[in-house]
C-alpha cells in the first residue's frame, strides 16, 4: 500500500542528485551536438546541389518520423556487428545528437526562411560577402523567429535523456530503475526522479519564456508572452 | 449605482428610444466617455462624427454591452440595459439579461466579422435560430427576403472569402436585422472599404432609414453621407459631445472651435 | 542483401505481430489525448481559478516530466495506491495522458487565434457563450489546430515505441527480441526503423492531410 518512507527518501537522494548530473551533462553534450549538426543540416539543404539536398531533406525526415529510443539502440548495436565498439555513452550522444539535429535543422530553416527575401537581395546587390551576409545580416534577425524552438528542444532533450538508460547510460532513470530493482521499492524512487525533472524543467521553460521575450525585446519588438 | 440618482425606469410621453444617462467608461488611466450624456429618440438617425480616440466607436460598444460601462446607467426603451431591477434597485445587468437586452440592437462592424465557415444565407439565418429557436424554414424564407433587400440574393450560397468587402457588408446587414432589431448600430461600416464600393454599403443604409422604421447610431467618417442622411449629428471629442445638432448647423454653420478644425481637417484629407 | 530477404522471410510475421500492436496503442493513444487534450484545454480558458487549476497542474506536470518515467511510475507505482494496469493499458494511457497535456495548448492555442471581431459579432447577435463556442468559435478553432495535431500525432506513433520497455509486445519489442536471438542488429532495428517510418509519412500523415481537407471544404473556409 501506499507507504512512503522519508528514511529512505533521503539515503537513495545522494545516488539520484549525481545521476541528475550525468542527466544534465548528456543533455547538454547532445544539444551542443545538435546545434551543430543541425546548422549543417539546414545549410545543405539550401544548397545548389539537388541531390545533397534530396539526400540530407529525406535523412533528416527519416529521422524526425522513427523513435528516438529505437535509433539510439540501432546505434548501439550496429556497431559491434561490423566490429566498431562503441560504448553506451558515445552511440548514446550520437543517437541524440543526431536526433535532434534533425530537429534543431527544422527551427534553423524556419529562422532563415523567416528573414525577407529583400533581405539577401539587398545584400547581393550590395557586393556583401556570403559570410558577411549570414553573419551581420540574416542570422541576427532569424534569431527571435528561432529562440522558441531552440529553447523548446533544449527541455525536449532533457526529458529524452531517460531513453539512454536503455542502453546503460548512468543517468537519473536508470539510477531509479537500478535501485527498483535493487531494492524492491519502487515509489520513492520513481516519484522522485519525476519531482527531479519537474524541479528543472518547469523553471526552466520559465525561464525560456522570458528570454524569448528579452530577446525579442531588445531586437525592438513586442512581448509575446503575458506575465506568468 | 443603486444610489436613487437613476431612475428605475424612465417614465413620460416623450421617453426616448435610447439614454445614455451620465455614462461614464475608462481603460486603465484613459476616461474614454466623460459622463456622457445622449438621448436617441425613436427612428432617429443620428451620425457621430470626431477624431479618433474621441470615445465614438465606444459609444456603441457600451450600448452593446460588448464591454461594460464605469458609471451611468444606458437605457433602452426607457428600460435600463446595462443594469437590472432587483429589490427596488439598480444592480449591475446579470450576463442573460444582457443577451435578452441585445435581441433589442443590431450591430454592423467595422471588419464585417461574417462567420466564414458558413454561407451568406446560413450566416443570416444563424441567430434567428440558434437564439430564437426560430424553424429553419422561417429563418430561412426571412434571411432571403433580408439578403433581397441588400440586393445579395444571388449570392446567398457563396462563402464570405467569395465575396467582396462591400457585399460582406452588406451581408453583415441583413444577417443584423435578420434579428429585427430595433436600434441599428453602425460602426465605420465604411472604413475598410474601397472608396468606389462604399456606395453600395451607404445606399443599403439610405434605404433601411427611408423605407423602415428604425432607431439608428452611425459612427462614420464619410461626411456627406452623415450630413445627407442624419436627423441629427453629435461631434464627440475627449469623450464628451462637445456640439450636437441638425447637420446643417454642424457642417455650414458650427459655433464650436474644435468641430471647425475637425471638418476642415477631414475636408483636406479629400 | 539475399540474406536480409531470408531475414525478412523469417521474421516477418513477428515484425507484422508488433506493428499490429503498435497500431493499437497509437490508436488507443490518439483517442485519450484527444479526449484529454480538449477537455484540459478548456479547462485551462476557464473563467474561473478553481477549473484552471486540475488543468494547469496536469499540463505542468506531464509536459515537464518524461514520458518513460510517466510510464514507470503508472505501471509499477500506481499499483500502490490501488489501482493496477496491465502493460497494456499502462501503455496507451501514459502516452495518451502525456501527449493529451500538449494537445491541451493545441487546443488552446487555435481557440485563441480565432479573431474576436468572431466574438463580438456572435455577441452582438445575442448568442449565449455555449452557442458561440459550439458553432461560431470552435469550428474556426479545429480548422486552426490541425497541422500541428498532424506533428503530434507522428510524435503519438514514435512515443508508444516506449511501450516495449514495460514488456508490451510491440514492433519495437519485436526488434528488440530478434536482434538478441539473431545479432543481426542492422537488419532487426532498420527494419523496424522503416516499418515506423512507412506508417508515419505514408499513413498518418496524408491521413492528417485529408482530414485537413475534408474539414476546410465542409467548413470552407478560403
Amino acid at each position: 500500500m501506499f507507504d512512503w518512507k522519508w528514511g529512505f527518501t533521503f539515503e537513495i537522494l545522494p545516488r539520484l542528485l549525481e545521476a541528475t548530473l550525468n542527466t544534465l551533462i548528456a543533455a547538454g553534450l547532445g544539444y551542443l551536438i545538435a546545434l551543430v549538426i543541425g546548422l549543417v543540416f539546414a545549410l545543405a539543404q539550401r544548397t545548389p546541389f539537388r541531390l545533397l539536398t534530396f539526400v540530407v531533406r529525406e535523412f533528416v525526415e527519416f529521422i524526425r518520423s522513427t523513435p528516438l529510443v529505437l535509433q539510439i539502440f540501432f546505434v548501439f548495436y550496429v556497431g559491434p556487428q561490423f566490429g566498431v565498439r562503441l560504448s553506451p555513452w558515445t552511440s548514446g550522444m550520437i543517437a541524440i545528437g543526431l536526433h535532434y539535429a534533425a530537429y534543431l535543422s527544422e527551427v534553423y530553416r524556419a529562422g532563415l526562411d523567416s528573414v525577407p527575401k529583400g533581405q539577401w537581395e539587398a545584400c547581393t546587390s550590395l557586393g556583401l560577402s556570403i559570410q558577411r551576409t549570414y553573419f551581420k545580416i540574416i542570422i541576427p534577425q532569424a534569431i527571435p523567429t528561432v529562440i522558441p524552438g531552440f529553447g523548446n528542444y533544449l527541455v525536449g532533450i532533457f526529458k529524452d535523456t531517460p531513453m539512454l538508460s536503455v542502453i546503460g547510460v548512468m543517468e537519473l532513470f536508470h539510477a531509479a530503475t537500478s535501485i527498483g530493482a535493487e531494492t524492491y521499492r519502487f515509489l520513492e524512487p520513481y516519484t522522485l526522479v519525476g519531482a527531479i525533472f519537474l524541479v528543472i524543467s518547469l523553471p526552466a521553460a520559465m525561464f525560456m519564456r522570458r528570454f524569448e521575450d528579452w530577446v525579442r525585446v531588445s531586437l525592438g519588438m513586442k512581448k509575446l508572452h503575458a506575465k506568468d | 449605482m443603486s444610489d436613487g440618482n437613476f431612475p428605475l425606469q424612465l417614465e413620460g410621453d416623450d421617453v426616448p428610444m435610447v439614454r445614455f444617462d451620465r455614462v461614464t467608461k475608462r481603460y486603465g488611466d484613459l476616461t474614454v466617455l466623460d459622463s456622457l450624456t445622449l438621448d436617441v429618440k425613436a427612428n432617429e438617425m443620428v451620425s457621430v462624427i470626431g477624431p479618433s480616440g474621441s470615445g465614438k466607436t465606444t459609444v456603441l460598444r457600451m450600448l452593446m454591452a460588448l464591454e461594460l460601462i464605469d458609471e451611468g446607467v444606458i437605457y433602452v426603451e426607457g428600460q435600463p440595459m446595462t443594469h437590472m431591477e432587483k429589490d427596488g434597485r439598480l444592480v449591475r445587468a446579470s450576463k442573460s439579461y444582457l443577451r435578452q437586452m441585445r435581441t433589442n440592437i443590431g450591430m454592423v462592424f467595422q471588419q464585417f466579422n461574417l462567420f466564414p465557415h458558413m454561407t451568406a444565407l446560413e450566416n443570416c439565418m444563424e441567430a434567428p435560430v440558434q437564439v430564437l429557436g426560430m424553424g429553419k424554414e422561417e429563418a430561412r424564407k426571412r434571411s432571403v427576403n433580408l439578403l433581397g433587400l441588400v440586393g445579395l440574393d444571388d449570392k446567398m450560397d457563396q462563402y464570405p472569402s467569395r465575396l467582396s468587402g462591400g457585399q460582406q457588408q452588406r451581408v453583415a446587414i441583413a444577417r443584423a436585422l435578420a434579428m429585427r432589431p430595433k436600434i441599428m448600430l453602425f460602426d465605420e461600416v465604411t472604413s475598410a472599404l474601397d472608396p468606389e464600393i462604399v456606395g453600395e454599403v451607404t445606399n443599403v443604409i439610405r434605404k433601411l432609414n427611408d423605407e423602415y422604421n428604425l432607431t439608428m447610431l452611425m459612427v462614420t467618417h464619410q461626411m456627406g453621407f452623415a450630413r445627407e442622411i442624419s436627423d441629427r449629428v453629435c461631434f464627440f471629442y475627449e469623450g464628451k459631445i462637445a456640439e450636437e445638432g441638425a447637420p446643417d448647423e454642424i457642417f455650414s454653420n458650427t459655433q464650436n472651435e474644435r468641430t471647425r478644425q475637425f471638418l476642415n481637417a477631414v475636408l483636406e484629407a479629400g | 542483401m539475399a540474406s536480409y530477404l531470408e531475414f525478412l522471410q523469417i521474421y516477418a510475421p513477428r515484425f507484422l505481430d508488433g506493428t499490429i500492436i503498435t497500431l493499437q496503442q497509437t490508436a488507443l493513444g490518439i483517442l485519450l489525448a484527444v479526449l484529454v487534450a480538449l477537455v484540459a484545454g478548456f479547462m485551462k480558458m476557464a473563467p474561473v481559478f478553481p477549473v484552471r487549476l486540475p488543468a494547469i497542474v496536469y499540463i505542468e506536470i506531464f509536459r515537464g516530466t518524461s514520458l518513460l518515467v510517466q510510464m514507470y511510475w503508472l505501471f509499477f507505482v500506481l499499483p500502490l495506491f490501488g489501482v493496477t494496469l496491465d502493460k497494456f493499458s499502462a501503455g496507451f494511457i501514459a502516452v495518451g495522458l502525456n501527449l493529451g497535456a500538449y494537445g491541451a495548448e493545441l487546443v488552446r492555442g487555435g481557440v485563441q487565434s480565432v479573431r474576436r471581431g468572431q466574438y463580438e459579432a456572435a455577441t452582438a447577435l445575442s448568442m449565449s457563450p455555449f452557442t458561440r463556442m459550439r458553432r461560431i468559435i470552435f469550428p474556426q478553432a479545429l480548422l486552426n489546430m490541425l497541422p500541428p495535431w498532424g506533428n503530434l500525432i507522428i510524435e503519438l506513433l514514435k512515443a508508444t515505441a516506449l511501450v516495449a520497455l514495460i514488456s508490451v509486445t510491440d514492433l519495437m519489442f519485436e526488434s528488440k527480441q530478434i536482434n538478441a536471438s539473431t545479432f543481426m542488429s542492422a537488419q532487426a532495428f532498420g527494419t523496424a526503423l522503416i516499418i515506423y517510418y512507412v506508417i508515419a509519412r505514408f499513413i498518418l500523415t496524408p491521413g492528417m492531410r485529408g482530414l485537413e481537407k475534408r474539414l476546410s471544404r465542409k467548413l470552407s473556409i478560403g
